[in-house]
């Protein structure tokens, strides 16, 4: 079990390096909460990540018009985020939220598919700006966007 | 939604057997000392990082909206369900795998729009989890 481990665990570090991106999707397309809300990754590039959460009864804040809570566009707008800039690090580094404005536009149309889009701005040593944007047909008649700022759980030296 | 959160003995699952995302949440509502006081008891399907484990952030932004919709119906006796105009949340401490609660008080009451705060707590109530500050639209019937 323990032997070799030194060499195994180099040769891991740099695949996971190598193919940082790619796990840290994979991870995040399975966060439980996500996933229960029936939230998928469409799309990961640099910075930049596209969302898609089909409609479902579950999500629905406003019984009397079938409209989706706004706490969902809340959630899938911090998932993007998160993910836009676990997708910009060159390396892995843990982040969390410290906070996130949503102005509500307009209510999401229902029984359609919402698509969240997210960016990361900036990354500092400590504190690193995202913003999203939610919508359905039309991606400039956006439903809700999104400003948030992160914090890296350590301090980053590199 | 039609529920009438003004009566202190009101069924506790009303709000999450007419509302599906709140029954999705596993939210109850709950008054205590006359204050509106949501729970939310901790579900697997509730974790945002499953290394640490944490509830979702979105997790506990939906709540602290929930929190504050109910105390605008609550105070306004709306019969439709407030539309959230914008929220800023701010995250303070990690959502541990235990119950929370959260409640709301409204800081400007106007006639269309309501300004609102909501807190966030699991253990300690003078440690928040997170805040929320937000408008409210009030809608016309």
């Amino acid at each position: 079990m323990t032997g070799g481990g030194g060499l195994r665990e180099a040769s891991a570090m740099a695949e996971i390096q190598e193919n940082w991106r790619s796990i840290m999707a994979v991870a995040m397309g399975k966060t439980p909460f996500i996933v229960s809300l029936g939230g998928e990754i469409v799309e990961v590039s640099p910075a930049r990540v596209l969302m898609r959460l089909p409609y479902a009864e579950k999500l629905v804040g406003d019984p009397d018009t079938g409209v989706v809570h706004g706490g969902v566009i809340t959630a899938m707008l911090d998932h993007s985020c998160g993910l836009a800039i676990g997708s910009a690090l060159k390396s892995p580094a843990p982040y969390v939220t410290l906070d996130l404005r949503i102005d509500y536009m307009k209510p999401a149309r229902p029984r359609a598919d919402i698509m969240f889009e997210a960016e990361c701005l900036k990354i500092t040593h400590e504190i690193i700006f995202a913003r999203g944007l939610a919508f359905q047909d039309n991606r400039d008649d956006f439903i809700a966007r999104s400003t948030g700022t992160f914090m890296f759980s350590r301090p980053q030296t590199a | 939604m039609k529920i009438d959160l003004t009566n202190a003995a009101f069924d506790a699952d009303a709000l999450a057997d007419s509302v599906p995302y709140c029954a999705h949440l596993g939210v109850k509502l709950g008054v205590k000392d006359g204050r509106l006081v949501l729970e939310m008891p901790f579900q697997d399907h509730l974790i945002g990082n499953p290394m640490v484990p944490a509830i979702h952030g979105g997790v506990i932004g939906s709540f602290l909206e929930m929190a504050a919709i109910s105390q605008v119906i609550r105070e306004t006796r709306a019969t439709a369900t407030p539309k959230p105009v914008d929220i800023t949340i701010d995250y303070f401490r990690t959502g541990r795998p235990v119950t929370s609660y959260a409640a709301a008080r409204i800081v400007k009451l106007g006639r269309r729009v309501i300004n609102v705060h909501a807190e966030m707590w699991q253990d300690d109530e003078t440690k928040p989890v997170a805040v929320l500050h937000g408008h409210f639209l009030i809608v016309a019937e």
